[in-house]
């Protein structure tokens, strides 16, 4: 390790594994050394180099006040030298589509829902997920959609009808050379019946294998020129050139994937901005369910957001979350004693506590599952945004409440 | 060198502390040397009380110097006595990733003094039995909150007293009138509980209750983040030292002021240093309860539920709730325990061969990532198989099976080069590697590069066991 030779100069003999500690620490502060120059102020400043002051006698000893000590308050607020771009998904006709609008993501000038500081520009948005072959679903997901597992264009319209999707992510699993390696003039079918069933914007997703998802994106992207689908997702083990013009020649935009790591999210947006305008990229850096590394998924996407407000252009992207993650935690699907309730409760709350907590690292656009979840997160963020007051004498009530 | 200027904590470095320690290498606080020591203490593994010469008349000043240096942005505030005393704040950072999130959010649980005794025991008894076990750790709740619906201080007294006979858990006791709260207070007296709370009209009263007893004291200006300020300071200049902060948490309508109002006071204490403001916050998700009308129950749970949930993750350093159902609670106490973990450690295991029970030359070979959850989901599901069997932990960073394979962190390369590693090729007279079912599309390469036969094992492991029994049965 790097550290050894410190290790050794010093002299002095640390227990290795407070010595990684160590380390690991001081990486975390080099990184964030940008993030803190407001910091850094406000101890440099004169007087703060002296002596720290010996805490101030127990105050008990003066006189104890009779009225109120009115003091102040200034909302602490901060400043930014970067914003995350605004980057528009899906066209109508008059952009050279066929959606009924489209929706523009990211803006902001803030950390997520700082909205004491500046107002968020663009609220976060819901795409729903229909898959173009029956996968293992959880009894709490399938239950709402098992009318339409077969029949990805109804799937796609109750998706927006009933459950009130902003958008839709069509996955197209079946091309999967594992699966059903189906062709991409297939997924280009697919991908039409759907544009016919519902008007809003699409998410058009791969299987995850890097060949064949680059194949059917050219087919797709060519077919549907101009529809400014987000293309999700260009990895680093694709083509990233091939993926990138596909992407900008046709007037689509692309999701740039990266497994839970700032440095890897930057590396590939670097190399798309040789190919393609910065605001035609949105970027995940994966999630993980709550209980499953929930921590690092949020931590890396507020790592990043900040990152990028104070001025990390590599980061300046509307961030995607895949959330519907959150039923890969057992807790979410599986059958326990009685005591932990039914999984037809537990599944969605998971979903929804999952988004709420990247919605404050700075989620923009969640790609979810379950109805109740969606609806959760719809309207917690309409709430946050409407400008509404709280009772301030009601809430005291709280007290005696009868429950 | 000999220089001591208040820094914040990120600058402060092992050296800083050091300068200040008696540096008498007398290892009777445990360590090898009073570098060591200093190290520990930057990185909050360990107080500055655990130095014993420290302690001395002769480094008084070095000592306070140091508790100053080391004074964290928000106060820690203890509630409670004896082993089930909770502490609250101690945060040295608004972001976990500025370092880490100490003191994980208390959950009190309700009950009121209008509740049967029956009801009373029964809730008391469900919060302190409530236990769930993840990655090795027994997640439980932490509190009573007390709430005097009554307004009787006859009936508050009586309940708190039932409350004490039943648990030792650290109490909150809910009442705005001055009479209700010192009659609670009488029978939970030298028990520290936190005093809810301290308002516009009543601050002085409670001010001397909290001085009196000896107790926290909690604040509440709903969505006056000046009224809030103001009687904070006005509680200090009174000699109320522990004080938790209570902005107003609104469900509904007034959901933006809490976030604002929670945020703002968080970033107030640790980026601009307001020490006015460097106290715990409250939040009490169960105000939804304000809102049920004719809602019914699960509906009103499943607002608590979330958000809990979303206060968890901005800044709360304590909850009131009232839902006592596990679906209600279990997303969010795993919540805070994820929340709360050290991001400087991964949550790991070590990588390399395991074997369970006594296997032989025939026992089958599985294999895994190792996330420290997935690693030990894993391993009881393969104690509860009762076969004697190798599992190779492959290290994917700690990201678990479906991210790894997404991520790449878990590739076909990798496990080939882990089955090399582990020697299980001298273990065992067979080629089959069991892996598991979310990682099935990367079987055929693999099998390529290992030169194993792969079989694709179940997608979550509890189906471990019914898989060896059907696949695995000669």
């Amino acid at each position: 390790m790097a550290n050894k030779p410190e290790k050794e100069k010093q002299g002095i003999r640390l227990d290795p594994t407070l010595f990684d500690l160590l380390a690991k620490f001081h990486e975390i502060e080099l990184e964030d050394v940008e993030m803190d120059v407001g910091d850094l102020e406000i101890w440099i400043q004169p007087g703060a180099t002296a002596i720290p002051q010996i805490m101030p006698k127990p105050p008990s000893k003066k006189a104890k006040p009779i009225t109120l000590i009115e003091v102040g308050f200034t909302p602490p607020l901060e400043q930014y030298p970067g914003q995350i771009v605004e980057v528009k998904l899906g066209a109508t006709k008059s952009e050279g589509g066929t959606r009924g609008k489209s929706i523009v993501i990211g803006g902001e000038r803030s950390p997520a829902f700082c909205m004491f500081e500046n107002p968020m520009p663009n609220p976060p948005i819901v795409s729903l997920d229909v898959f173009d072959m029956r996968i293992p679903l959880a009894k709490a997901v399938k239950m709402h959609v098992t009318e339409v597992l077969d029949d990805p264009a109804a799937w796609a319209k109750l998706a927006v009808e009933k459950f009130g999707a902003d958008m839709v992510t069509l996955h197209l699993i079946s091309i999967d050379p594992l699966q059903k390696d189906t062709s991409p003039e297939e997924a280009v079918k697919t991908v039409e019946d759907v544009l016919q069933a519902v008007d809003v914007p699409l998410i058009i997703g791969g299987c995850g294998d890097p060949k064949k998802d680059l194949a059917v994106f050219e087919k797709v992207a060519e077919t549907f020129a101009g529809e400014r689908f987000l293309l999700s997702s260009v990895t680093q083990d694709m083509d990233v050139e091939k993926a990138a013009l596909a992407a900008k020649k046709h007037g689509h935009v692309v999701l740039s994937f990266t497994p839970m790591d700032m440095n890897l999210a930057r590396e590939l947006n670097r190399r798309l901005y040789e190919f393609i305008p910065k605001d035609h990229i949105v970027m995940d850096t994966t999630t993980a369910a709550l209980g499953y590394g929930l921590e690092y998924a949020f931590t890396v996407m507020e790592r990043a957001r900040l990152a990028a407000l104070m001025g990390d252009q590599e980061l300046q992207h509307p961030m995607s979350s895949g959330t519907t993650n959150a039923w890969a935690a057992r807790e979410a699907w599986m059958k326990m004693a009685p005591e932990w309730g039914p999984r037809e409760l537990r599944g969605p709350i998971w979903e929804t506590i999952t988004a709420l907590t990247l919605l404050f690292a700075g989620v923009d656009l969640f790609m979810m599952m379950h109805p109740a979840a969606v609806k959760t997160l719809k309207d917690v963020v309409r709430e946050l945004l409407s400008g509404h007051s709280g009772n301030a004498k009601k809430i005291a009530e709280w007290i005696t409440v009868k429950t | 060198m000999t220089e001591v200027r208040k820094k914040g904590f990120k600058e402060l470095s092992p050296i800083d502390v050091y300068m200040l320690l008696p540096k008498t290498n007398c290892k009777e606080c445990g360590l090898e040397n009073c570098m060591a020591f200093a190290a520990k203490v930057v990185n909050r593994e360990i107080n500055i009380e655990k130095c014993p010469p420290l302690l001395t008349k002769q480094f008084e000043k070095q000592y306070k110097q140091l508790s100053e240096m080391l004074k964290p942005a928000v106060k820690e505030v203890v509630i409670g006595v004896g082993e089930k005393a909770v502490k609250i704040g101690g945060k040295l950072v608004m972001h976990r990733h500025e370092f880490a999130y100490f003191n994980p959010t208390p959950i009190a649980i309700d009950v009121t003094d209008e509740m049967t005794e029956e009801e009373i025991v029964d809730r008391v008894k469900r919060t302190e039995s409530f236990s769930y076990i993840y990655i090795g750790q027994t997640l439980k709740l932490n509190m009573i909150a007390v709430r005097s619906t009554s307004n009787s201080p006859e009936k508050f007294k009586l309940t708190v007293k039932k409350v004490m006979e039943n648990t030792s858990l650290p109490l909150i006791l809910c009442s705005f009138d001055p009479t209700v709260m010192e009659s609670g207070l009488m029978a939970a007296s030298k028990s520290k509980p936190l005093i809810y709370a301290a308002t516009k009209e009543n601050w002085k009263e409670m001010a001397e209750l909290a001085l009196m007893y000896d107790c926290p004291l909690a604040v509440f200006a709903p969505n006056d983040l000046k009224l809030l300020r103001s009687l904070v300071k006005t509680l200090l200049e009174y000699g109320v030292k522990d004080l938790v902060l209570d902005p107003g948490t609104f469900p509904t309508a007034g959901l933006a002021d809490t976030i604002n109002n929670f945020t703002m006071i968080r970033r107030a204490a640790c980026k601009h240093g307001d020490e006015l403001f460097g106290f715990p916050i409250l939040g009490v998700p169960l105000t939804v309860w304000l809102e049920k009308g004719e809602a019914p129950s699960e509906v009103v749970m499943w607002k608590e539920a979330y958000l809990a949930g979303m206060l968890i993750v901005r800044y709360a350093d304590l909850l009131i709730m009232h839902s006592l159902d596990g679906w209600v609670l279990l997303p969010n106490v795993i919540l805070r325990q994820n929340i709360y973990t050290d991001p400087r450690k991964p949550v790991a295991v070590e990588p390399g061969l395991r074997t369970f029970g006594t296997p032989n030359e025939n026992s089958p070979v599985m294999m895994t990532t190792n996330f420290a959850l997935t690693y030990y989901t894993v391993a009881s599901d393969i104690e509860a198989s009762g076969v004697d069997s190798y599992l190779i932990v492959v290290d994917t960073e700690g990201i678990a099976v479906d991210s790894a394979v997404a991520g790449r962190k878990l590739t076909a390369e990798k496990v080939a080069e882990a089955i090399k590693e582990s020697g299980v090729e001298n273990m065992v007279k067979h080629r089959k590697l069991i892996i598991p079912g979310k990682a099935a599309r990367l079987s055929g390469e693999i099998e390529q590069l290992s030169g194993w036969e792969v079989l694709v094992g179940p997608r979550d492991s509890s189906s471990i066991p019914a898989f060896l029994q059907e696949k695995w049965s000669r």
